[in-house]
């Protein structure tokens, strides 16, 4: 059978990175490959350069056998590659079928022949399996809905091959399985797909063969039923990657409690009537399936938001009336939910991100003038103590990846040494070393004595670190078991709503 | 109280209103054109200054009045090309950028006009575009006096408009522009340039207010003077907010600022006793209230001012 896609030693460097060293891989008709590597590996720089946004520099492409002329996104499309990048590129002004038809017809036509377009986008909506209303704005889609805009646009185009970065990254889990039972479809029709994760349940669920990639080399390649998770998560790291588990220990005083708290934004009720306790030493796993009040909960525990009713006390005081400053002085550390939104200034640089919190205390000012040298020792201080890679006082906080960003949040809140750590859904898009690390340091501020309060959707985080678990439905917060009492179908009840408070411990 | 309303029957009222609007309409659509790109031109009022000069300067220097028209909106492309040159390609900021523009062209406009002309006591002047009664349709009474009596640029500004709007709502064309002033790395992703298409709309929409400019010497007035442009392309950029950036309601908002404006002129004979200043504040201040009404939910396009720069995300 010839490859419908041939890459062959593809080199790219970007000034003294070498992000793609020498890569050959291809592809058969009707396959689905996954492209596997952390966060930084070279994946989305070798996608970028087979769709032609970036040129090789040295290597070729050849699709059907014949080779393609390099970055141009234009000869990809043409040659019937089409590529649904992580950050869609779509308009969120106009409407879903000018945003599948841009592109697709001659500039200076006279008139756009909309009816026709949208005739062929409504039927190829169907035969995927993927629907979608070509009037809808796009703003006012959902993320899923948008991914299903971004694969049609590339079919419309009559893609052949199709590419996806990291196509989950958005996606809540059921969504995900949905989209993989579409891949899989299009596959059965012919159609060859690469898509790009570093997730390794997903890879196992969808893909025919497995291309791993690590520091820009090709490093395995397997056939997806030959390998076991275990083998590709080594191939990927490197090294076997063990996430920390919980040990057993006493847990001190109550430190942070909510009595009836319920929160209420305009109309809707956010938080309905929820009950915590949060000890010293401990964590305390809220799971849930995302949209369900964790962002209320979030906003609430940073100050962002007061309780309409009932009360939030930290040692006994009400705290239902501090804002996020006063909060961080009562010794309330958080890791936000959206690390580029919340956690960090983007165009900051390092140093200015680590110590933005605390720029009051005398250590970071005096006279009302920021001392930079203390500042920035301080941030290499956190640089060194939680290998934050990648990064000196002075990198533009933006540059980091994922995981390095989130290794600098949560350096910054265990540095202050707080009392209570608040983190919404701290490894959400982290890679299996990066994930492996925020637990161990999670791990150890609860043996420091801290009280976690972990937000989560992946259950197996949850599980794995809290000591009790919560469950989050609607807004209301179900009685807590302990972690040893939970096993995957009382949790998969509790997350259904349907929870038992006589058998809570 | 009678007069007041009453003046709103006349016919040389709405005639007026026209008349004042047609550089506006022009000037709003191309700075409408440049923004749906995503490019911010602030390069406006000198290009309409320019617009204004060499206009008439043609004319007065022997050429046909259309043909100065044509030299107008050639020398708006011409500037319009440098502003694109700067914002596009370079990423420079696109105020900064406009408002050298501005500066630049204003004052080449007037420094060429002492350098060419002879001024006397008097400042020379050219034979204007004259009122075009369009057959049959200028004899309607009232709509004839106002609609169709009026000098060709006002047709062709009202004609623009209808082409513009359906350019930009119908066409390939349109949405690849409005696509750039959007999400120019979709653009991209969909094998076309945006670089080009800004480049394009820019240089279009620049030259849509030299016409603009030339409206002023060459149809309104007879002669040409350095200040003659009086803020008209800030208004037109603040109509562009006031239109959403639909070409529509870019017409609609020349022409109530046209109305303000009419009004209050001929407020100023009817009410005797109240300083003119006052009136002459009050299409702006009226400008100023119609904006904060209608444009809070309008949607601006999503890159506008965003530079666009390949494969950075």
């Amino acid at each position: 059978m010839t490859p419908v896609l041939e890459l062959e030693a593809i080199t790219k460097r970007f000034g003294p990175l070498l992000a793609n060293d020498g890569i050959s891989l291809s592809l058969g008709e009707g396959e689905v490959l996954a492209l596997l590597g952390e966060n930084g590996a070279g994946k989305t720089t070798l996608m970028n350069i087979l769709f032609g946004h970036y040129r090789p520099d040295s290597g070729e492409v050849r699709v059907m056998g014949r080779p393609l002329l390099p970055g141009r996104p234009r000869a990809a499309l043409a040659a019937g590659v089409g590529m649904v990048h992580q950050h869609f590129t779509l308009a969120g002004n106009l409407s879903v079928l000018e945003n599948v038809m841009i592109g697709s017809e001659p500039l200076l036509r006279f008139r756009s022949r909309r009816a026709e377009a949208r005739a062929r986008l409504l039927s190829l909506a169907e035969r995927f399996g993927l629907p979608v209303t070509p009037e809808a704005r796009v703003g006012d889609l959902s993320v899923g809905e948008r991914q299903r805009v971004e694969i049609l646009k590339a079919l419309y185009r009559q893609a052949r091959i199709l590419i996806l970065d990291e196509p989950t990254a958005v996606l809540a889990r059921p969504e995900a399985e949905r989209l993989f039972e579409t891949l899989r479809g299009m596959a059965r029709e012919g159609l060859s797909v690469i898509f790009i994760s570093h997730k390794l349940h997903e890879v196992m669920a969808a893909s025919d063969r497995v291309v791993v990639l690590r520091a820009g080399r090709m490093v395995a390649e397997r056939a997806t039923r030959d390998t076991t998770p275990a083998e590709l998560a080594e191939l990927m790291v490197g090294s076997r990657v063990v996430r920390p588990r919980r040990d057993r220990r006493a847990s001190g005083d109550v430190v942070l409690e909510a009595q009836a708290v319920t929160l209420r934004e305009g109309e809707t009720t956010r938080l309905d009537c929820i009950d915590f306790t949060l000890r010293a030493g401990e964590i305390l796993g809220i799971v849930g399936v995302s949209g369900n009040g964790q962002a209320a909960l979030g906003r609430l525990l940073s100050g962002l938001a007061r309780p309409t009713e009932g009360r939030l006390l930290l040692d006994g005081q009400d705290l239902s009336a501090l804002g996020p400053r006063t909060l961080g002085r009562a010794g309330l550390g958080r890791i936000p939910e959206d690390r580029h939104a919340e956690g960090v200034i983007g165009d900051l640089p390092v140093w200015e991100n680590a110590t933005l919190e605390r720029l009051r205390e005398p250590a970071f000012s005096s006279g009302g003038f920021v001392r930079r040298g203390a500042a920035r020792t301080h941030a290499q201080s956190l640089i060194e103590r939680f290998d934050i890679r990648g990064a000196t006082p002075d990198t533009r906080t933006r540059l980091l990846s994922g995981g390095n960003m989130q290794k600098l949040i949560l350096g910054r809140v265990l540095a202050s040494g707080p009392r209570v750590i608040v983190a919404n859904q701290p490894t959400r898009g982290l890679d299996e070393g990066a994930i492996a690390s925020v637990h161990a340091r999670l791990l150890e501020a609860r043996a420091q004595g801290a009280a976690v309060l972990l937000i989560s959707e992946e259950l197996e985080e949850a599980v794995g670190l809290s000591d009790r678990l919560q469950a989050i439905v609607k807004g209301r917060l179900s009685a807590p078991i302990a972690a040893e009492e939970a096993d995957a179908r009382r949790l998969g009840l509790m997350m259904a709503g349907v929870w038992d408070a006589q058998n809570a411990a | 109280m009678n007069d007041l309303l009453g003046l709103f029957l006349t016919a040389s009222l709405w005639a007026a209103v026209l008349n004042i609007a047609t550089p506006l309409i022009f000037g709003t659509l191309g700075a409408l054109l440049c923004e749906r790109a995503g490019v911010l031109n602030l390069g406006i009022e000198g290009i309409m200054t320019m617009g204004a000069m060499i206009g008439w300067l043609t004319v007065y220097g022997g050429g046909g009045l259309w043909t100065g028209l044509l030299v107008a909106a050639a020398a708006g492309a011409l500037l319009g090309l440098l502003h694109a040159g700067l914002t596009v390609p370079l990423g420079l900021s696109q105020h900064v950028a406009g408002l050298g523009i501005t500066l630049l062209a204003s004052a080449l406009a007037a420094y060429l006009y002492r350098l060419l002309v002879e001024i006397g006591d008097l400042p020379p002047t050219i034979v204007p575009f004259q009122p075009l009664r369009i057959p049959g349709l200028s004899d309607i009474p009232f709509l004839g006096e106002v609609l169709f009596s009026r000098t060709p640029p006002t047709y062709l500004a009202l004609v623009a408009a209808l082409v513009l709007g359906l350019v930009l709502a119908r066409t390939p064309l349109g949405l690849a522009v409005r696509m750039t002033g959007e999400n120019p790395h979709a653009v991209e992703a969909q094998g076309l340039d945006p670089v080009r298409i800004r480049i394009g709309a820019v240089v279009a929409g620049s030259a849509l207010m030299g016409v603009g400019g030339a409206f002023l010497t060459t149809a309104a007035f007879n002669s040409f003077f350095p200040a003659m442009v009086q803020g008209r392309g800030w208004i037109c950029i603040a109509l562009v907010v006031f239109a959403s950036w639909r070409p529509g309601r870019a017409l609609l908002g020349a022409l109530l600022f046209a109305l303000f404006d009419a009004y209050q002129l001929r407020l100023q004979a009817v009410v005797p006793g109240v300083p003119y200043q006052l009136f002459l504040m009050a299409p702006y201040l009226l400008s100023i209230l119609a904006l904060t009404v209608v444009a809070r939910r309008a949607q601006v396009p999503e890159a506008l001012m965003a530079p666009y720069r390949r494969g950075e995300r």
